[in-house]
Order: structure tokens, then C-alpha cells, then sequence
């Protein structure tokens, strides 16, 4: 604290109308320089590392330039456009969209189910919400070349599996529908457990009275689940629906490990990616995908933020 | 598959054995405990760690194991060849350095920051502060891909290219943990800490003597999910190194994978994996109440 204070004299000195408008007095000073001194570096890395950033990447949309070369040529909103109107650009739409819907709705609908599964008073099952949620905090790198192997056509496990049934294993690897629908599918592994335990959180906070009267009025397990249960854990769909949605929507190691240069795999993320630092170098493009990267996830985030008192309320 | 089986006969053996005197646990009743609840159970949790299991045991096989079409779960003569093989091909002792050195660095210094930044915005009087807090909020909103490229810039600029330093600085500051603490520090019982002002200790020693040791659960999480993710994260050290010395363990692997290309290289990959996996998976095991809690914060205040 010695060092707040020392600086305080000359301050407090420097203004002397301030200090009649709001006679502050000199523990207040020394607060304010003790609460500039907490926050600042934190504040100072923020706007040096995330804000900034965002502004240059705006900047650097509007360019035709090359990583590493030194001329840049303003082209206005070229990349952009050339974005949402080339082939490439709306195939990057496509899987985006066709990863998002897929990861979300996969990985929502199973945790509900597992949740169920782990909501039932049993032994064990304490220790079964912790097994289920580790895929969670995994690295995407090495749970992507677990996975990589048990998907290899030749000496996977899955196609061992496949083979004894009597199915041949499909080339996951080289085939770019299969490729997306394999990282659909470890991506589901990796985050349902995530799901499972916000919706166990909810299950477990239901009102047993309801529970107990929507039971003597005669209502089947079934229909209690969707006529009470499902309208009841509405906020944490609601939850789920936008944290998994962002989530999905950066995820990144999985889909470089097990699909290196994207094989029908470039969502949004993997294509700003593969665009600057790949095979291209294309700086300008990048920027300009990151930016409407930003915009998707900035819209999520206010319709979260507009609909977050709102719409969650039991129904 | 012996473990498969084996594992979902145990819980039925163990009731059988304990209750027939019981009546509510009669024949039926166990059978119905089974079938809906105990064998999704352990269906699920087996769908979880079968995967991770053959990753442990695909790390101990032979190569000629690896490369075959009649895969085994367990392997037939153990050895941790494959580790030595890994060693020899990147510098995976480097690389667990250099993980170590990131995550231990980056996450010291962002809980640091978190909880100075925390603690000035609910305890010490401020103009604008809730202005603050939201510009630090919204930060929340920027994921660190969107920057990957000016930072790459200005990181390559300053030299710090293939550093350790280049590679903590751009996430310091830190957004979630600020949030996280914000949130706890309100609930803090505020005559404790004007107790404390009376005796004449100042905020600096408010924050570490009374705050802290009061919030050390929550503290915790922060740290918690601060160091998995830290450990974990791939995209800015990909994109900020290009030379194994200064690699971290996740981006190295990648390097072993592009190394190491043909299918009868899995093993060494395997090895590579539980490097990465392994530690995480026990610190984990052991807290797992703080990182889960830390991971789902916001889903039950909505």
C-alpha cells in the first residue's frame, strides 16, 4: 500500500475544483489510485489483446494482402462480398451450419438423456457425473488422435466392430461428408457431459410437489416428461442452447487434428484459419471471416442477453 | 470386450448377494434397478472411457498390434517403447517444460489479475465502475480466434515469435475469472471487511489477509479452469510457434501427427496423447467439484 499513497499528494493537489464539487477527501484519492493500479493491467492486456484486434481485423478485411508482404491494396468490402457469394465461401456456410445444428442438437438431446440416466438415485452415480463430464476439460488434440485411430479404416476399432457384422468401414478420412460427420460425432463425445450436468443441475432442482402431483393425477413417466419436466428445466435448455451454440462455433483443435487442411470440415473458425495461416496466406480474406465470425457470436450473444429474463420462465 | 462384460455384471452380483431377505428388493425389483437403472449407467460411463482406455493401451502395444485387423483391447507384451520412440522424435520432455512453464506462468498471473481487478470493481469506491466491468464483460464476447491474426502481428513485431512469453501474453487478461470472482466477492458479508478498515489495513492487505482466505473455493475454480484451459490451449501457441523448442505439448503432438503420417504409427500418437490427457485426467479426478462448477457457473443463477 506504500506505493498508492505516495503518488497521492500531487494528485489530489492538481485538483482543486474537483475537489470543492465533490469534496472528496484524501482517502478517496488514495481509493481511486488503489482501484486504477487493480485494474489497469487487466484492463490494459483486454484492450491491447481483444479489443484492438478486433478493430485492426475490420481494418485489415478491407485488404488484398498477403502474410508478410509488404503491399496491402484497399479493395472495400471485396472480401466480403467474394465471401457470401463464391462457391467456397458458401460451402464454409454449409458445414458451419450443418456442424452447429449437429454438435448442438446431438450433444443437447444425449446429455438430457444422461441426465435422466444419472438423475435416478443409485450408487455410483456421484462418480458417474464426474466420468461423464471429464471428455469436457480433455485437450481437443489428443482426444482428436484417440479418436483418429479408432476411426482408421484399416486398424480402427470401429471398423474391427463393423467388419464383424458384417459391414465394410466407410473411408471417414478421405470421403468429405464422412470426414464432417466423424467430427460431428467426437465432438458430441467430447461435450454431451457438459449437457448432462447443467441439465442434471436442473432436473435435481424441480419442485417434488409438482412432481408428486402431476403423478396422483394419474399422468404416465412419459407424459410427466414432456407436459412437466421438459417446460420446467426450460431454462437450462435455454442455457444450453447458447453456451453450446458459441461453443460449437469456436471449436477448432478437434477439427484441425483430425481433418489437418479441411476435408468438408472448414467451419468459420478452421477456414480463418486455414486462410491466413495455412496454404494461403491471405491475410485480408481472413480478417474478413473472422469479422463475420465476431458478428455471429456477438448476435448470439445479445439474443441471449434480450431473452435471458424473458423466456425462461416455467411455462 | 472381457472388461465390458465383466463391469456390468459386477452391480448385479453385489445385490443379489446382499438383499434377498428384503422384501422391496425382491427378484423383480433388482431386475427392474438393472435394466433401467444401472445398465444405462454403465453404458454411459463405459461409452466415455472406453475410448479413452484403448488410448492408454494402444500407448503400450508393439507396433505390429497396432497395425492389425484383428484388434486386442489389452496388449500382449506391454512395454513403453512407443514413449521412448516419441521421445526420440520430438522433444517431448521440452515440450512438457514449456507446457508447464505456460500454464503454471499464464494461470498464476491471470488469477493474480482477476482477483485485483475483482476486488477493486465490488469493493473500492469508483466513478463509472459498472462501465468498467461491462467493457471487461463484453471481452467475454471477443473468442481469441478473432484476434489470432493482428496478434500474430504484434507478437511477431515485439520478437516474440518461437518465445514462451509470446505465447502467455496475449491471453492475460482475463474476462471469466474477473466475472467468476465479481460474482462471488457481492455475496461477501461487507461488516467484515469495514472491521478491517477500522483496524487500518488498507485494500491491499483486505484482498490477501480477509478476501482471499474467505473465498478460497472460489478462488479455486477460477484457478482451476484458468490452468485446464491454459494446459489444453492449441490454436495461439499453433499459430505463434513453428520450432519444437518452443512448442507446447498440444502443438508438438500435432507435429508428431504430421511427422508420423502412415496408419502404423498410432501407437507413438497414442503415447503423445497421454501425455496430454493423462495429467489433466488426474488433476481432474481429484477436484473435479471445483471444475465442474467453474465450467457450468451461470447455469443455475440462469
Amino acid at each position: 500500500m506504500s506505493q498508492p499513497s505516495s503518488t497521492l499528494p500531487a494528485d489530489s493537489a492538481a485538483e482543486p475544483v474537483k475537489r470543492s464539487r465533490f469534496r472528496p477527501n484524501p482517502r478517496t484519492w488514495r481509493d481511486r489510485w488503489t482501484f486504477v493500479l487493480f485494474v489497469l493491467p487487466n484492463l490494459a492486456l483486454i484492450a491491447m489483446f481483444i479489443y484492438v484486434p478486433l478493430f485492426r481485423n475490420m481494418y485489415y478485411s478491407t485488404l488484398n494482402w498477403t502474410i508478410g508482404s509488404a503491399r496491402a491494396t484497399k479493395i472495400g468490402l471485396d472480401n466480403y462480398v467474394r465471401f457470401f457469394t463464391s462457391p467456397d465461401g458458401i460451402a464454409v456456410w454449409r458445414t458451419t451450419g450443418i456442424f452447429t445444428v449437429a454438435t448442438v442438437g446431438g450433444s443437447m438431446v444425449l446429455g438430457l438423456l444422461v441426465a435422466v440416466v444419472l438423475n435416478k438415485k443409485l450408487r455410483g452415480s456421484t462418480l458417474a457425473r464426474a466420468a461423464v463430464f471429464s471428455p469436457y476439460v480433455l485437450s481437443g488434440v489428443g482426444v482428436g488422435l484417440v479418436w483418429l485411430f479408432i476411426f482408421d479404416p484399416s486398424f480402427g476399432v470401429l471398423g474391427y466392430f463393423l467388419r464383424s457384422i458384417g459391414l465394410r468401414s466407410p473411408d471417414w478420412f478421405l470421403n468429405p461428408n464422412l470426414s464432417l460427420v466423424m467430427v460431428i460425432i467426437v465432438y458430441i463425445w467430447k461435450n454431451l457431459g457438459y449437457c448432462a450436468v447443467v441439465y442434471l443441475a436442473g432436473l435435481q432442482s424441480l419442485p417434488s410437489d409438482v412432481m408428486e402431483a402431476a403423478a396422483l393425477d394419474g399422468a404416465g413417466s412419459w407424459q410427466r416428461f414432456t407436459k412437466v419436466v421438459l417446460p420446467l428445466i426450460s431454462p437450462s435448455t435455454f442455457f444450453l442452447l447458447i453456451t453450446t451454440i458459441l461453443n460449437s462455433l469456436q471449436a477448432f483443435d478437434l477439427l484441425k487434428i483430425m481433418t489437418p487442411l479441411g476435408n468438408g470440415t472448414n467451419t468459420l473458425i478452421f477456414e480463418a484459419y486455414l486462410q491466413s495461416f495455412g496454404a494461403y496466406q491471405r491475410a485480408g480474406y481472413s480478417a474478413a471471416i473472422a469479422v463475420v465470425l465476431f458478428l455471429v457470436l456477438f448476435i448470439v450473444t445479445i439474443v441471449q442477453l434480450r431473452f435471458v429474463e424473458r423466456k425462461v420462465h416455467y411455462a | 470386450m472381457s472388461a465390458v462384460t465383466t463391469s456390468k455384471k459386477t452391480p448385479s452380483q453385489d445385490l443379489r448377494q446382499v438383499d434377498p431377505n428384503r422384501r422391496a428388493l425382491s427378484v423383480r425389483n433388482v431386475i427392474a434397478t438393472l435394466v433401467g437403472g444401472y445398465l444405462p449407467l454403465v453404458l454411459t460411463v463405459l461409452v466415455v472411457f472406453l475410448p479413452l482406455l484403448w488410448m492408454m493401451m494402444g500407448s503400450l502395444k508393439q507396433p505390429n498390434e497396432i497395425t492389425t485387423l484383428t484388434p486386442q483391447l489389452l496388449p500382449k507384451e506391454p512395454s513403453l517403447d512407443n514413449y521412448a520412440y516419441v521421445l526420440d522424435r520430438v522433444p517431448l520432455l521440452l515440450l512438457f517444460r514449456n507446457s508447464l512453464i505456460v500454464t503454471v506462468v499464464g494461470s498464476s498471473i491471470k488469477v493474480v489479475l482477476a482477483l485485483l481487478s475483482a476486488y477493486a470493481l465490488v469493493f473500492i469506491r469508483f466513478p463509472f465502475k459498472d462501465l468498467i466491468f461491462v467493457i471487461i464483460l463484453v471481452a467475454l464476447m471477443v473468442p481469441p480466434q478473432v484476434s489470432m491474426l493482428p496478434n500474430y502481428l504484434t507478437i511477431s513485431e515485439l520478437g516474440g515469435r518461437n518465445t514462451l512469453w509470446g505465447i502467455i501474453l496475449p491471453g492475460l487478461g482475463t474476462a471469466f475469472g474477473t466475472f467468476l470472482l465479481r460474482q462471488h466477492f457481492k455475496t461477501l458479508p461487507m461488516s467484515i471487511l469495514e472491521a478491517a478498515e477500522m483496524d487500518g489495513a488498507g485494500h491491499w492487505r483486505r484482498l490477501w489477509r480477509i478476501v482471499l482466505p474467505i473465498s478460497a473455493p472460489t478462488v479455486a475454480t477460477v484457478a482451476l479452469v484458468t490452468i485446464v484451459t491454459e494446459w489444453n490451449d492449441y490454436l495461439w501457441p499453433l499459430v505463434i510457434t513453428d520450432r519444437p523448442e518452443t512448442m507446447t505439448l498440444p502443438v508438438g503432438l500435432s507435429l508428431l501427427q504430421t511427422l508420423e503420417s502412415n496408419s502404423g504409427s498410432y501407437g507413438y500418437l497414442m503415447a503423445g496423447a497421454v501425455m496430454v490427457i493423462l495429467p489433466v485426467l488426474i488433476v481432474f479426478a481429484a477436484l473435479q467439484r471445483h471444475i465442474v462448477a467453474g465450467l457450468t457457473q451461470g447455469s443455475v443463477t440462469g
